[in-house]
């Protein structure tokens, strides 16, 4: 925005109340701007500094580890947010259309105009489809730490953590801390994707030596740790789920009993509501995913549409306080409120985005064992759509590939496949994955009740 | 019939206790349904376009996987919605029943 856009009292929606959502509703209340925040979840803190239900006791330390100071000061900062914001928890943004935001909280239909949208929609984990994924036991990574974190179970007795990535060596080891059976923890990565991306790591030193840490314990503590693995099948039974994971490393086949198996390389972001108020998006070879543009300062290409946090780029924890900072700044100088300088947020989200390109280097999304995937291999979970059934729809574009075998239709609408279907149609028409394109964000952007929609008035 | 979640700590919760599929289930106050159902049991329903059992996937609202049912036909996100004292619960889709018209 050139011009500021002046307005006495802009009407600003925060849509997340994690890291970024909560940082950026503070520098607007300290500017005298109330905004609306709405987050789907019954308490703030996103997915990090998730909070655990009323009535559960575990202290900050045991819940959030080295970052156990920010998530208290989150917390509190957000606490003492709550009556100069409007707070709408369990409310779910479905929709965003014609300068509204569509909500539904416990089948309650709402929608709200807005002067300026700040995004902080958050990430969820990108999955690798493997051979046996839909049997019970199969979890996301990110859901074995939901379920430590907010529940206090594990979610087996003997679990396996498998895929790529910083979350998979830190969710291992807190399950180890709690008491947990972990049985290994194996990588996709080959070591040296790690000494390679040694330079770019070295931009947080601080959260490269929290890492290496989380690695030597996890060692000390006898689990089995691989790097450079690749998963061959999850074996059990439609009955009663997971027994055993079959993998290859160092050029033999592995087999290893367990009940549970928590996959996931990395995270993506959550782009669908960025995607419904017509943000432009682009592709980012790094990670080989469409991400929103967004600027230096949190602009998206929409005006009045910010994006702050992972539902932007996937850059952690750190980056999303900064960014919603920096976001919440850029908007209150956009409409003539308040100028302060953004300098030094602009530095350190850009040192946080070279410490992100150094992970994604050390651990890469294994598009080739993606490729190399049998067409036996379900490739949707929801509907039970099989690799061989991708790679002989007659298409080769993902939103048309959708509409006939309807990858990305489902319950999960594309999250858990979408990426993973683009490299397996790449491959098999022999084109860069960019040009599969991406699956359009669609409203509602989760599936609300039949009914909801209409009988509300 | 063991689990397929273990509780790790935060035992100390007072119980309560909800009917699936007509059987009784004991949980604690706090336990979302899931925890609850999966505590006790090893899955939450059955696929729709498959032989096997699920038991959920993403425990954070994304995957839909986790879907079961009240006896009134309603339908509930397990790993979202937390467990009442009394609540019966379906793991399978009751029959869709259209409202009488006149
Ligand atoms: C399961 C999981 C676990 C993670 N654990 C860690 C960890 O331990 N350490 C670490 O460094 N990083 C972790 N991350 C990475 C994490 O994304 C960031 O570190 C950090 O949480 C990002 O903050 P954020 O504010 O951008 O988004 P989040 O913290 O994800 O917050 C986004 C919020 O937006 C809400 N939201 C999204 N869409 C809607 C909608 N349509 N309607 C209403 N509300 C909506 C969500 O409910 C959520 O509360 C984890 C990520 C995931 C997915
Ligand atoms: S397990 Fe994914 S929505 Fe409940």
């Amino acid at each position: 925005m050139a011009e500021p856009r002046v307005i006495a009292e802009p009407r600003v929606i925060i849509v997340g109340a994690g890291p970024a959502g909560v940082r950026a509703a503070e520098v607007l209340v300290a500017s005298g701007v109330r905004p609306v925040v709405i987050d789907e979840g019954r308490r703030d803190g996103g997915q990090i500094y998730r909070r655990q239900p009323e009535g559960f006791t575990r202290g900050y330390d045991s819940l959030y580890g080295t970052e156990a100071d920010r998530a208290l000061s989150l917390h509190e900062t957000f606490d003492g947010l709550k009556d100069k914001i409007d707070y709408r928890p369990d409310t779910l943004v479905w929709n965003i259309s014609q300068g509204r935001v569509w909500t539904n909280a416990n089948g309650r239909v709402d929608d709200l105009e807005y002067d300026a949208l700040l995004l902080c929609t958050g990430a969820t984990d990108r999955v690798m489809p493997v051979k046996g994924w839909q049997y019970a036991g199969v979890f996301s990574l990110g859901a074995s730490q939901v379920a430590l974190k907010s529940q206090a179970v594990s979610i087996g007795r003997r679990v396996v953590f498998m895929g790529s990535g910083p979350l998979l060596y830190l969710v291992a080891s807190q399950y180890v801390k709690a008491g947990a059976n972990v049985v290994a923890v194996l990588d996709t990565a080959p070591f040296f994707a790690r000494i390679k991306a040694l330079p770019k790591l070295l931009a947080e030193p601080g959260v490269l030596w929290n890492g290496i840490m989380l690695t030597r314990m996890l060692q000390k503590s006898g689990v089995r740790v691989m790097t450079g693995v690749k998963p061959l099948e999850i074996l059990g039974e439609p009955e009663t789920g997971v027994s055993s994971l079959q993998f290859e490393a160092g050029g033999k086949v592995h087999e290893i009993a367990c009940d549970a198996v928590a996959m996931g390389h990395h995270l993506r972001p959550e782009t669908q509501l960025a995607d419904l108020a017509r943000c432009a998006f682009r592709f980012d070879a790094v990670t080989r995913q469409w991400l929103p543009v967004v600027d230096a300062d949190g602009r998206s290409s929409v005006d009045g549409v910010y994006l702050a946090g992972d539902g932007a780029r996937i850059l952690g924890a750190r980056s999303a306080e900064a960014s919603g900072q920096l976001a919440a700044m850029t908007l209150l100088s956009d409409f003539g409120i308040a100028a302060s300088d953004r300098w030094a947020l602009r530095q350190a989200v850009a040192n946080y985005a070279r410490f992100a390109t150094g992970l994604a280097e050390a651990f890469p999304w294994p598009h080739e064992q993606i490729a190399d995937l049998a067409d036996d291999v379900v490739l949707c979970r929801c509907e039970g759509v099989t690799v061989g059934e991708m790679r002989r729809v007659d298409a080769r574009e993902a939103n048309r590939a959708k509409a006939f075998n309807r990858v990305g239709m489902g319950r999960c609408q594309g999250r858990y496949c979408g990426l993973a279907g683009a490299e397996v149609l790449a491959a098999a028409r022999d084109l860069p994955v960019e040009a599969i394109g991406r699956l359009r964000g669609q409203a509602p952007v989760k599936p609300i009740s039949v009914g909801v929609a209409e009988d509300e008035a | 019939m063991n689990g397929r979640f273990t509780r790790l700590a935060e035992t100390d919760r007072p119980k309560v206790n909800i009917i699936v599929d007509g059987q009784p289930v004991q949980a604690m106050a706090g336990d979302t349904l899931m925890v609850a159902m999966l505590s006790s049991g090893t899955s939450l329903r059955s696929a729709e376009f498959g032989p096997e059992k699920r038991a959920g996937f993403c425990l954070m609202g994304a995957c839909q996987d986790c879907w079961v049912w009240t006896a009134d036909g309603g339908r509930l996100r397990a790993c979202s919605t937390p467990v009442e004292n009394g609540q019966q619960i379906s793991t399978s889709q009751p029959e869709v029943t259209w409202p009488n018209h006149g």
